[in-house]
């Protein structure tokens, strides 16, 4: 089990150790600067954040000693030619089956670098990034250059390869939420899942599109959303625009998935071929935002339930963990030293994890709390936190 | 030649620029900038985005007007002039 976590919050990256049998927090690091997410490489143990400068645009920065220096990281760029059909956000009188017009065409740049992945032990230096407007790139140096993966970029689902020219299909992909603090309505990619068994096969996902999959180590990718239901478009079923809003999968069983999405939470045991809806709304289990899956166990997963979908904040005042065991067909609330009255909070894609039998969350009222008994009881680990966006443990 | 002064919070990211006069040839803004970016490497990344335009929330000025193109950078910077690098800060 790790000893330490990484918050990345509004303000700064802030590490909790455990020492002496007790959790301490560090001084904030990168204070005064957003940190999107911050996670630990289990390789090498290099740290990572992803600072996401308001004004200076998004930087990577890296430290190789635990935490006490950080260098940034500049090289995660969009390449001279690479351009998106812009979308827009939704109007009141938007009709998803109206002709499309003429694809407006934009310069990529980099608005937003929203997770880390660590690649599989075949590749000890390889990293990869999920960005807004919806880049995967990879780095095979330990993060000095990185390279955008130019299949995912240029799949038919987004109108095809636009280095080359035209549109050849629709732009199928619609924007997140998350993209408008930078003007935009563009889809962001913030799960990646490399298959511990198989690094060849790469999961990700994508706000607002789906879940794609790659067999062949990033060549090519193919639609991963047969199962999904949403209910903001008028076929549930549509074969793109659903919105995960976060995908993982359990390490020791890779072909069991779990995607805590905006209309529910839906479970796959045959590695996302097909997804079943679980969510038990009876229980609270359908909106939220964060997942966490047991590293052996891949029917066990935890949730933070949140009210949907305008109010978004913890569901009657009382903030809890539901926790499955049996692939989502029972849920257990989990509440035992969580507060109960006149809560507020919301966990954030990013802001649960799992270790062994450690679980820790961080809300955006800047609340953490940790159990070691995975979730039967929780102890605070702060109150006074920035808003928190990631929780990892190191 | 010439002056550029920018936000201290720069200073921050690039400490090779603070408590110095800033001085580079004259040419566009652009050329001023790939100045700067010699004495502190990297300095563009956090002006500029990877197309070269100026990022959203940062405001450059040559003496005391706005640069206009802020795509290209190609406005002129006279021998005599300073140019402002500044941002718009907002929230808590």
């Amino acid at each position: 089990m790790s000893d330490m976590i990484l918050l990345g919050t509004r303000k700064g990256t802030v590490i909790v150790d455990r020492s002496n049998a007790a959790w301490h927090p560090r001084p904030i690091l990168h204070a005064g600067i957003p940190v999107c997410y911050a996670a630990r490489d289990p390789r090498d143990g290099t740290l990572w954040a992803s600072l996401d400068h308001g004004h200076w645009g998004p930087k990577l920065s890296r430290s190789r000693d635990g935490g006490t220096t950080w260098e940034d990281v500049l090289s995660l760029k969009y390449p001279q030619g690479a351009r998106y059909i812009v979308k827009y956000l939704p109007t009141p009188d938007f009709d998803p089956a109206a002709p499309v017009g003429q694809p407006e065409y934009k310069d990529a740049t980099v608005f937003k670098i929203w997770n880390l992945a660590f690649g599989h032990a075949d590749h000890p230096r390889r990293l990869y990034a999920g960005t807004i407007p919806g880049g995967l790139f990879v780095s095979d140096d330990g993060g000095d250059s990185w390279e955008l993966n130019r299949p995912l970029w240029n799949h038919d689902s987004r109108g095809g390869d636009l280095f080359a020219g035209e549109a050849t299909s629709e732009n199928r992909w619609f924007g997140t939420p998350a993209s408008i603090d930078y003007g935009v309505f563009e889809p962001g990619i913030h799960s990646i899942v490399i298959d511990p068994y198989d690094s060849n096969r790469i999961r990700v996902a994508v706000s607002s599109a789906g879940v794609l999959e790659s067999a062949d180590g990033g060549r090519t990718w193919q639609n991963r959303n047969r199962g999904m239901l949403m209910d903001y478009l008028p076929n549930p079923e549509a074969e793109w625009g659903h919105d995960p809003h976060f995908v993982t999968g359990c390490s020791g069983q890779p072909d069991h998935l779990w995607q805590q999405n905006h209309c529910g939470v839906f479970y796959s045991n045959d590695g996302a071929q097909t997804w079943k809806k679980v969510s038990l709304p009876e229980a609270g289990v359908h909106f939220g935002f964060p997942i966490a899956v047991d590293a052996q166990d891949g029917r066990t997963a935890w949730v933070v339930p949140a009210r949907a979908d305008s109010e978004r904040m913890a569901i009657d005042g009382g903030l809890y963990v539901a926790r499955t065991t049996d692939g989502g067909q029972s849920w257990q609330a989990l509440r035992s030293g969580l507060p109960q009255h006149d809560v507020y909070d919301v966990v954030l894609r990013h802001g649960l994890d799992v270790a062994g039998d450690r679980l820790c969350f961080g809300t955006t009222t800047g609340n953490v709390y940790l159990s070691e008994d995975r979730g039967e009881t929780w102890q605070c680990l702060g109150n006074h936190f920035p808003p928190v966006y990631s929780v990892r443990f190191g | 030649m010439p002056t550029v002064k920018m936000t201290r919070h720069l200073f921050r990211f690039f400490p090779a620029l603070e408590n110095r006069p800033i001085t580079v040839p004259a040419g566009s803004v652009a050329e001023i900038l790939r100045a700067v970016d010699e004495i502190a490497p990297g300095f563009t990344d956090y002006v500029l985005d990877e197309r070269g335009a100026l990022r959203r929330h940062v405001y450059l000025s040559v003496n005391d007007t706005i640069v206009v193109d802020r795509e290209t950078l190609s406005d002129r910077v006279p021998e005599d002039g300073t140019v402002y690098i500044f941002q718009a800060l907002s929230g808590g």
